[in-house]
């Protein structure tokens, strides 16, 4: 009988010891909203990766919490003409695995990263038209053709792996064979799409971790993660979700910590098709794309009530926007005021525009990929409407969402009448954002690759193009926070918020909350 | 799967017979169990709350201009910024979850019901063609819902919809796709049944033509076993459809049916405002279990066998 | 027999063929997955190298005949997210999914069975009467919203059981289970309840039926007139007659249990193949889809040939010919 026989051998099975020793159990645990998907620190371009490879792998330059650059595996770095950087190495590093870390490892690091076989989404976009070369053990010169400032940031973002596994495959990384760094944890474990084991490093440079063994584990669902940390499950869990902060911050048990991210919530708008698919007028007739109009542009901005949108529909999670990056990040300007919510004025410029009676506009947004999109969408809808403009919105899948806004119309053209989106800056500084949302679009060159209204304005592109290529930080970060004002005085892409970064801990542990979202557990500190 | 497996998972399911009034005979027999009765009485309740929605809410949730987020999560019994009571409360955008829910319910039933009656019609046309016609078509026919049933719906519907996309038509068709299957084995069944009963024989002896037959005489009696699959499909089609919009594959977020408001919701669950998802989900618990206990009993009733 | 399995086969060969000629187009015609995977901040260069790393670069028809020539030869094509082998990252899987499955099958027997042979041979009492209603509330119930009732109650509330994962795992004969620890075992009770929640009310309903039919037939009369104890009644005359069908149907619902550990999967961070999936459906990760398709379809072949050559053994009068009605 299968229910009898089942029953014992599930018995038979409980009285088995378990094999688990108490003393392996981990000391961390953390619960991950996004699951990394290699070890290898040079598969995948994307946060979660990124955050993963950094406990293992150490790039030669550092960001800290709010992504500024600072030293790492090089001490120090200069210009010694304006097209050779020189990085001095950090010296008695050992890699895992006991050899000496030089700068062989750099050079060989150089070579592989960016040619990673069936790389989803590659680092060869910071690595490519720079040569570097060895002058001594513990010292590197990268050469580049041009001026280029960002360097030092885009040396920070890839790890570095030692020339000894020269030939290793992504899966090498993943079955631990060559996942050998230099960073304050081994690595111990990883299954995929449920937990990665990191082992602490003894011999690591910088100051021990408190923690021996750290359990990562990989949590999608958001309720089920913060079920998961007040089950008392997991330590620490990532980006809480906002409908949970209220509850959490008011029991004792736990602390709650947050930052601002470097990613900002905007809208962008038609502004190349002179009748734009998603517009209609008032009556459903065809009408000349309203959204090419700054005025119209601005009453859409005015009509936005940001405050309501981060106290309601981000139940506070978050700050209103007024530019690309919060004023704090490098190249941000610090004029730009929030635009006011008034819907008078949003009007009065509409009729002054010629749309006295609004239009009709149906817009698109994401669902699932950033935090309350859906609502972000909707609570954006319910204020264009009221201020005449009667609007529609379709959320779709981001897969879906992004393909269609990116080349969904004609000539491989981006689809929709207008969009929200978020941009997030890996850099941490405006640049980023600037030539990505803003420059005009520019396949070849590489420019406004996701300016996906196709705003331009040749006297921003000017700007964004000399302060690129100007050495000095002070000059460059005025320069680009002039490009900045620029597009916003054309209003040529809506910003509406920066969300925070929120972590969750039992109380007793603090992290380090950071603007780039990685979650890092060697800033995870014991507290009293 | 072997027709012997079936047969003795699901009892077998004649048609009625002949020399009563079937309506009649099946109104009394329902009206028996108490239980039954009030599932079809709670049902009518919600499908009439359902079809007058836009008349006993006070807000069209779907309509952008009413909605406000500065209402967003209040609590059931406060007031609105337009001064009506919410007396569900309200979910993350400002909806009022009793106006949701009475729209969500439309969407749900139209959603469940519209599948189930594309599905009967679709499986009563495979089944009667087969038993019918008969031969290699029948074969083939019957062997592409074997293949169809031997495939959980869970996972067709949710392969289909992710290459098909969002959207109510998809998740009809999906739901459609899933469901046909069914009333096509028993009609088939039914009518093979029918087909060698004499009046049959009489009928075509008589000189009337094959569709003349099927649809006046072999039709009508293969009802009864259909009206029992719609009931038990019906409230499988509108979980699925909520399963699937939890998953977030279903219905868009413009148009939330019940599944949609209580994936919403799902978000609020730890949060201690409970009312969010768990309205919606007691409205869809009772839809359901008010379709299953009047199935249960039109089951009992068109299921002689186990009656004394 | 072996003519009957062939046969079989080959109906599952064209079931796989369709269902990967609509996944491979559809999921090409809703969206482009390079979306899903390049870095934002990367330019249109970077999206045509990516397109060009995976194949995606090549016109859908062509990237449809290079997967059936490499599928012929055992070769489902590398994961576009994680660039392992679709099939071997689904396999890796599927242990922790059909260990779920198991046990919430064998739950649904074990609560199932006594609750419905009891409602069976005593239709009218209250404790029946009880029993039928939480079994319709078991089929109306959505799993999901019970999914995280349990956590909340058992996990959050109560802090009994973890809320979520598989805990440690035990390597036997190469397959990871978490069964044989107590610790394993309290990370399955509560996903394993909530997917056997419907089957639960399915075995008791089964169960009921069967023993009031069978209760009302002559040999189980007898026995009673022969003063038989009411256990060996039930023990021996009774099951025998309801087993055959709830083994079958069992056997049968297996299939739809792995199915469903999807939604199971996702609310429990149970790292299954089932939430595999979802994943690859949200980002597009069109290989992963499409092996899972071929796995599932093989895995449910092969699961209605066991019930059906299980049955012909259990019960001779059935034949394995593909007989009509």
């Amino acid at each position: 009988m299968l229910t009898r026989r089942s029953l014992i051998a599930a018995a038979g099975a409980l009285a088995l010891p378990g094999q688990a020793c108490a003393q392996d159990q981990p000391d961390l645990r953390i619960g991950l909203a996004f699951e990394p998907s290699s070890v290898d620190p040079h598969f995948h371009n994307t946060t979660p990766n990124k955050s993963l490879a950094r406990s293992v792998f150490e790039p030669l330059v550092f960001q800290d919490e709010r992504q500024a650059v600072r030293p790492g595996l090089a001490t120090g770095w200069r210009l010694i003409d304006p097209l050779t950087w020189e990085f001095v190495l950090r010296p008695g590093v050992r890699w895992h695995d006991g050899a000496a870390f030089g700068a062989d490892d750099v050079l060989f690091t150089f070579e592989r990263a960016p040619a990673v076989p069936r790389s989803p989404s590659s680092f060869a976009g910071f690595i490519t038209g720079k040569t570097v070369e060895k002058v001594d053990d513990l010292t590197i010169r990268v050469r580049t053709a041009e001026p280029y400032p960002q360097m030092p940031i885009d040396l920070s973002t890839f790890g570095i792996v030692p020339a000894s596994t020269r030939g290793a495959t992504s899966d090498d990384y993943n079955t631990g064979k060559a996942a050998i760094g230099t960073g304050p944890f081994r690595f111990g474990e990883f299954v995929r799409g449920d937990r990665t084991l990191l082992l602490r490093n003894e011999d690591y440079w910088g100051g021990l971790p408190p923690w021996r063994r750290v359990l990562m584990r990989v949590l999608r669902s958001d309720p089920t993660r913060v079920a998961s940390l007040l089950a008392g499950d997991v330590d620490l869990i990532e980006t809480v979700p906002t409908a949970d902060l209220a509850r959490l911050r008011g029991d004792q048990r736990f602390s709650v910590t947050s930052i601002i991210s470097n990613r900002v919530i905007y809208l962008a708008m038609d502004q190349f098709r002179d009748e734009s698919p998603f517009i209609r007028g008032p009556a459903g007739e065809t009408v000349r794309n309203p959204l090419k109009d700054v005025r119209v542009r601005r009453a859409l901005s005015h009509a936005i009530n940001r405050q309501a949108l981060v106290d309601r529909a981000m139940e506070g999670d978050a700050r209103p926007a007024s530019q690309f990056l919060d004023a704090s990040f490098f190249g941000a300007s610090t004029t730009l005021g929030i635009p006011a919510f008034d819907a008078g004025l949003a009007r009065r410029l509409l009729a002054e525009a010629g749309f006295p009676n609004g239009f009709r506009l149906k817009m698109h947004g994401p669902q699932g990929r950033y935090a309350n999109d859906t609502k972000l969408i909707e609570a954006i809808a319910q204020m264009f409407t009221r201020i005449g403009i009667q609007t529609e919105i379709e959320t779709l899948p981001p897969a879906i969402f992004f393909t269609r806004g990116s080349t969904g119309g004609p000539g491989n053209t981006p689809e929709f009448s207008m969009i929200m989106a978020g941009w997030g800056s890996a850099a941490g500084e405006m640049s980023d954002p600037l030539r990505n949302l803003a420059a005009t679009f520019d396949a070849t060159a590489g420019r406004g690759s996701s300016n996906r209204g196709r705003y331009a304005n040749p006297a921003v592109d000017a700007a964004i193009n000399t302060a690129l290529a100007t050495i000095d930080d002070t000059a460059r970060s005025a320069g680009l926070a002039r490009a900045m004002e620029q597009v916003a005085d054309d209003m040529g892409i809506i910003p509406v918020l920066y969300p925070l970064n929120t972590w969750a801990a039992r109380r007793g542990l603090g992290i380090a909350a950071r603007s780039d979202e990685y979650t890092l557990p060697f800033h995870v500190t014991r507290q009293s | 799967m072997t027709d012997a497996a079936i047969n003795a998972a699901e009892a077998a399911l004649p048609a009625i017979p002949k020399e009563e009034s079937p309506f009649t005979r099946f109104r009394k027999a329902f009206v028996e169990d108490k239980v039954a009765v009030a599932g079809l009485i709670l049902f009518l309740i919600i499908v009439s709350l359902a079809l007058l929605a836009p008349w006993i809410t006070p807000q069209n949730p779907y309509d952008l201009r009413s909605v406000d987020i500065m209402d967003s999560r209040l609590p059931p019994g406060a007031t609105m910024g337009e001064g009506f009571t919410s007396w569900l409360g309200t979910d993350g955008v400002g909806r009022d979850l009793y106006s949701g829910i009475l729209y969500g319910l439309r969407i749900s039933l139209m959603v469940g019901v519209l599948s189930g009656i594309i599905a009967a019609s679709v499986g009563m046309a495979v089944g009667l063609t087969a038993a019918y016609a008969g031969g290699r078509v029948e074969t083939v026919l019957m062997r592409i819902v074997d293949l169809q049933l031997s495939l959980p719906a869970v996972l067709i519907a949710l392969i289909l919809v992710a290459a098909l996309g969002k959207g109510v038509d998809k998740i009809i068709f999906a739901l459609v796709v899933v469901q046909w299957a069914y009333y096509a084995r028993t009609v088939r069944g039914t009518a093979l049944v029918e087909r060698r009963k004499e009046y049959v024989e009489a009928a075509q002896s008589l000189g009337l033509s094959n569709a003349r037959v099927v649809f006046r005489h072999i039709m009508p009696n293969c009802l009864a076993p259909v009206i029992v699959i719609i009931t038990v499909q019906t409230a499988h089609a509108i979980a699925l459809e909520a399963t699937l919009s939890f998953l977030g594959v279903g219905l868009p977020q413009t148009e939330p049916s019940l599944g949609v408001l209580i994936a919403n919701g799902f978000q609020y669950m730890l949060s201690g405002k409970y009312w969010i998802s768990v309205f919606p989900g007691l409205a869809l618990l009772l839809t359901i279990v008010s379709i299953n206990l009047m199935g249960d009993r039109i089951r009992d009733v068109l299921n002689p066998r186990l009656e004394k | 027999m072996l003519a009957f399995i062939l046969r079989r086969l080959g109906q599952a060969t064209l079931v796989i063929g369709a269902m990967i000629v609509i996944v491979f187009f559809g999921v090409n015609v809703i969206g482009d997955p390079v979306y899903m995977l390049i870095s934002p901040e990367m330019d249109q260069n970077a999206i045509e190298a990516t397109k060009v790393a995976l194949g995606l670069d090549k016109p859908i028809w062509e990237q449809f005949v290079y997967f059936v020539s490499g599928a012929v030869q055992g070769d489902l094509g590398r994961s576009f997210v994680h660039g392992e082998p679709a099939i071997k990252l689904i396999l890796s899987r599927m242990p922790a999914t059909m260990e779920l499955a198991l046990v919430a099958l064998l739950m649904a027997i074990v609560i199932g069975l006594p609750l419905g042979v009891y409602a069976g041979l005593n239709p009218e009492s209250r404790i029946s009467k009880a029993i039928m209603a939480i079994s319709i509330l078991g089929f109306s119930l959505p799993t999901f919203w019970v999914g995280l009732m349990l956590i909340m109650f058992f996990s959050v509330m109560l802090g009994w059981l973890p809320a979520t994962g598989r805990g440690d795992v035990v390597r036997v004969l190469g397959i990871e289970t978490s069964l044989l620890s107590w610790q394993g075992w309290t990370f399955i009770a509560l996903p394993a309840l909530n997917l056997a929640l419907l089957k639960i009310s399915l075995v008791i309903r089964l169960a009921r039926a069967g023993t009031r039919e069978a209760a009302l037939m002559d040999y189980v009369k007898f026995a009673r007139a022969k003063g038989l104890a009411q256990s060996r009644i039930v023990g021996v005359h009774i099951m025998k007659n309801i087993m055959i069908p709830i083994v079958t149907v069992l056997g049968l619902e297996f299939g739809s249990l792995v199915a469903f550990s999807v939604v199971t999967e996702t609310i429990f961070a149970w790292p299954g193949m089932g939430k595999l999936l979802l994943e690859a459906i949200q980002r597009l990760d069109r290989p992963v889809i499409v092996a899972y398709v071929m796995v599932v379809v093989v895995l449910f072949v092969v699961i209605n040939l066991m019930v059906d050559v299980l049955y012909s053994i259990l019960d001779p009068r059935v034949r394995l010919t593909e007989a009509k009605a």
